[in-house]
C-alpha cells in the first residue's frame, strides 16, 4: 500500500500541491484523475521520486520514501516498473533490448533466460514479432504497450502509469486499459494510473483520487464517481456532451 | 543595467555550481560494470571512427596551409630554408593541432553529445532511468568523458602525423624548398616534451568538450527549441573555456 500524507509541492514561489491525503491499495488499480494542469502528474513523480515534496511524506508499507537513504531508495525502486506518457522507450535500442534493458541492470539472469523473460513480457502484452524493431518503427499504442512490458520485465510491486491512453484511439485506449486492469490482477501489482480518460474511469478505476488544482476533491471508486454530489467531479466527469447525456438517463 | 550586471553574475556562480554538482553525479560508481564497458567501447567507436575522416582532412588542408604561409614569409637569405620545416612542426604540433582540432571536435562530437542526452531528457528517457534505480548522469556520461579522454588524444596524434604529411607533400608538389630541408627542419631540435604538451592539452580539452556539452543536454527543461540552444550554448561555452585552458596550460608548462 502506498499511502501520501499531507504532500505539497512548490516550484518557486507557485505551489502546486496542497496538502495532499490519499491511498493507493495493494493489488488494485488506483486512479489519479483531474484536468490538464491540476497536478497529476506532479502527485506522481512526488510518488515515484522524480521531485521531492517540500511538505508531507509517502509511505510504501510505512516505509517513507523521501527520507530513506540511497541504497534503501534504489532497493524501494527496483520494484517499480514506470510507464510514461510518451512511452520513453530507449530510442538507440531495438524493442527487445529496451525490455531487457531492466534485467541486464537488475538480474543476473543467463542470456536465454532473459531472452525467455523478454519474449513473455511481449507476448502478454501482444507484442510479437517487434523484438528487433525501433521505437521509432511502432504506432502509439504498440510503444505503449512495449513501454507496459519494460516495466513489468522485473516483476514489479508498484506499476505507475502516467496517461496511458493519451494520443490513443478510444479502440486502443480500451486494449491499454483491460491489459493495466490484467496485469494488476495476474500479478498482484499496485498501480496507480494518471488519466482524464473517462472510459478508465468507469471501467478499471478500482480507487479513484480526484485532484483539483492542486487539491485532493474527491476520493472515491467507480461506482460512486458517476453519482456523486461533488460540483467539481462532476463538472469534470461531465463537461462533454456525450457523458451529460447519461447522465440525464441515469 | 546594474541589476542586469548582478543577475548574470549570480547566473554564472549557480551554473558553475550545478556543473561541479552534475560532475559529481557523474563521477559515481557505475551501477553495473560490464554495461559501462560496453558502452564505453560503442563511444570509443561512435567517437573516434565517426571523426577520422573529417579530422584527417581538416589537418592535412591546415598543414598545407601552414608550411605555405611559413614559407611566403621567410624570404631573407639569412634564415636557412630549413627553417620553414621547423616552424611549421612546431606551429603544428604545440598549438595547431591540439586547439584547432579540439576546437573543430567541440562542433563534432559536443554537439552530438548535447543534441543525444537533451533529447533523452525531452523524451523523459532520463526519467525513466532514474525510475529505474539507475543513476542517469554516471550511465549515460561517464562512458562518454572517459572515451572522449581516451580518443581524443590519439586523434590528435593522427591528426599532428597528417598535417606534417601535408606540409611534405605541399613542399613536393610546390618545390618552394627542398624536401631535404624541410625534412630536415621537421626533425631539428625535436623535443618529446612537445608531444606531451599536445597531449596534456588535448586530455583537458577532451575532458571540457565533453563534461560541458553533456550538462548543457542534461539540463534542458522543455523542448524542441531549448535543445537547439543548448547545443549551441555548450559549443559556445565550451570554446570560450578551451581558449582560456589554452593560454593557462601554456603559461603553465612551458
Amino acid at each position: 500500500m502506498i499511502e501520501v500524507k499531507q504532500v505539497s509541492k512548490f516550484f518557486g514561489d507557485r505551489q502546486v500541491l496542497f496538502d495532499i491525503n490519499t491511498t493507493f491499495e495493494e493489488g488494485k488499480v488506483n486512479l489519479i484523475i483531474g484536468r490538464s494542469g491540476s497536478g497529476k502528474t506532479v502527485l506522481m513523480k512526488c510518488l515515484v521520486g522524480l521531485f521531492a515534496p517540500e511538505e508531507g511524506v509517502v509511505l510504501y508499507n510505512e516505509r517513507d520514501f523521501h527520507h530513506m537513504n540511497e541504497p534503501e531508495q534504489h532497493k524501494l525502486r527496483a520494484e517499480m516498473g514506470m510507464v510514461f506518457q510518451g512511452s520513453a522507450l530507449f530510442d538507440s535500442m531495438t524493442i527487445e533490448e529496451n525490455v531487457m534493458f531492466p534485467l541486464d541492470m537488475f538480474t543476473n539472469m543467463s542470456n536465454e533466460e532473459k531472452h525467455e523473460r523478454v519474449d513473455f513480457c511481449l507476448h502478454r502484452v501482444d507484442l510479437d514479432d517487434v523484438n528487433r524493431l525501433y521505437p521509432a518503427e511502432l504506432s502509439g499504442g504498440m510503444k505503449k504497450r512495449a513501454a507496459i512490458a519494460r516495466a513489468i520485465a522485473c516483476n514489479p510491486k508498484y506499476l505507475f502509469c502516467d496517461e496511458p491512453n493519451s494520443g490513443l484511439d478510444p479502440k486502443t485506449s480500451l486494449v491499454i486499459d483491460n491489459l493495466i486492469y490484467d496485469i494488476t490482477h495476474e500479478f498482484g501489482i499496485t498501480t496507480i494510473v494518471n488519466t482524464h480518460d473517462l472510459n478508465s474511469v468507469i471501467t478499471i478505476g478500482e480507487t479513484i483520487s480526484f485532484i483539483y488544482e492542486g487539491h485532493l476533491e474527491w476520493f472515491g471508486d467507480k461506482d460512486g464517481v458517476l453519482v456523486s454530489d461533488n460540483q467539481k467531479l462532476n463538472d469534470f466527469i461531465y463537461a462533454q456532451p456525450l457523458t451529460q447525456r447519461i447522465r440525464k438517463s441515469l | 543595467m546594474r541589476i542586469i550586471s548582478l543577475a548574470m553574475i549570480e547566473r554564472f556562480f549557480i551554473t558553475i555550481g550545478e556543473y561541479f554538482i552534475f560532475l559529481r553525479k557523474v563521477f559515481s560508481k557505475p551501477d553495473k560494470w560490464s554495461i559501462f564497458f560496453k558502452k564505453l567501447v560503442f563511444e570509443m567507436d561512435t567517437m573516434g571512427i565517426g571523426s577520422m575522416l573529417i579530422v584527417s582532412i581538416v589537418s592535412i588542408a591546415m598543414g598545407s596551409v601552414i608550411t605555405t604561409q611559413t614559407a611566403m614569409q621567410i624570404e631573407s637569405s639569412w634564415i636557412p630554408t630549413w627553417t620553414v620545416g621547423f616552424v611549421s612542426r612546431t606551429s603544428i604540433v604545440m598549438e595547431l593541432c591540439p586547439t584547432i582540432i579540439s576546437l573543430l571536435l567541440v562542433g563534432n562530437l559536443g554537439s552530438r553529445i548535447t543534441a543525444e542526452i537533451g533529447s533523452m531528457r525531452v523524451t523523459e528517457q532520463i526519467d525513466a532511468l532514474e525510475v529505474m534505480g539507475i543513476h542517469p548522469a554516471s550511465y549515460l556520461v561517464l562512458p562518454k568523458v572517459i572515451a572522449s579522454l581516451i580518443v581524443n588524444p590519439v586523434l590528435i596524434i593522427f591528426s599532428i602525423f597528417f598535417a606534417l604529411l601535408g606540409g611534405y607533400v605541399t613542399v613536393i608538389l610546390t618545390g618552394m624548398v627542398s624536401m631535404y630541408d624541410f625534412l630536415d627542419g621537421l626533425t631539428y631540435c625535436f623535443r618529446v616534451y612537445d608531444i606531451v604538451y599536445a597531449v596534456v592539452k588535448t586530455f583537458i580539452f577532451a575532458f571540457v568538450m565533453s563534461s560541458v556539452a553533456s550538462f548543457y543536454g542534461y539540463k534542458i527543461e522543455g523542448g524542441a527549441l531549448e535543445l537547439g540552444k543548448a547545443s549551441t550554448q555548450g559549443i559556445v561555452v565550451s570554446s570560450f573555456i578551451i581558449l582560456i585552458l589554452n593560454v593557462l596550460v601554456t603559461q603553465i608548462m612551458l
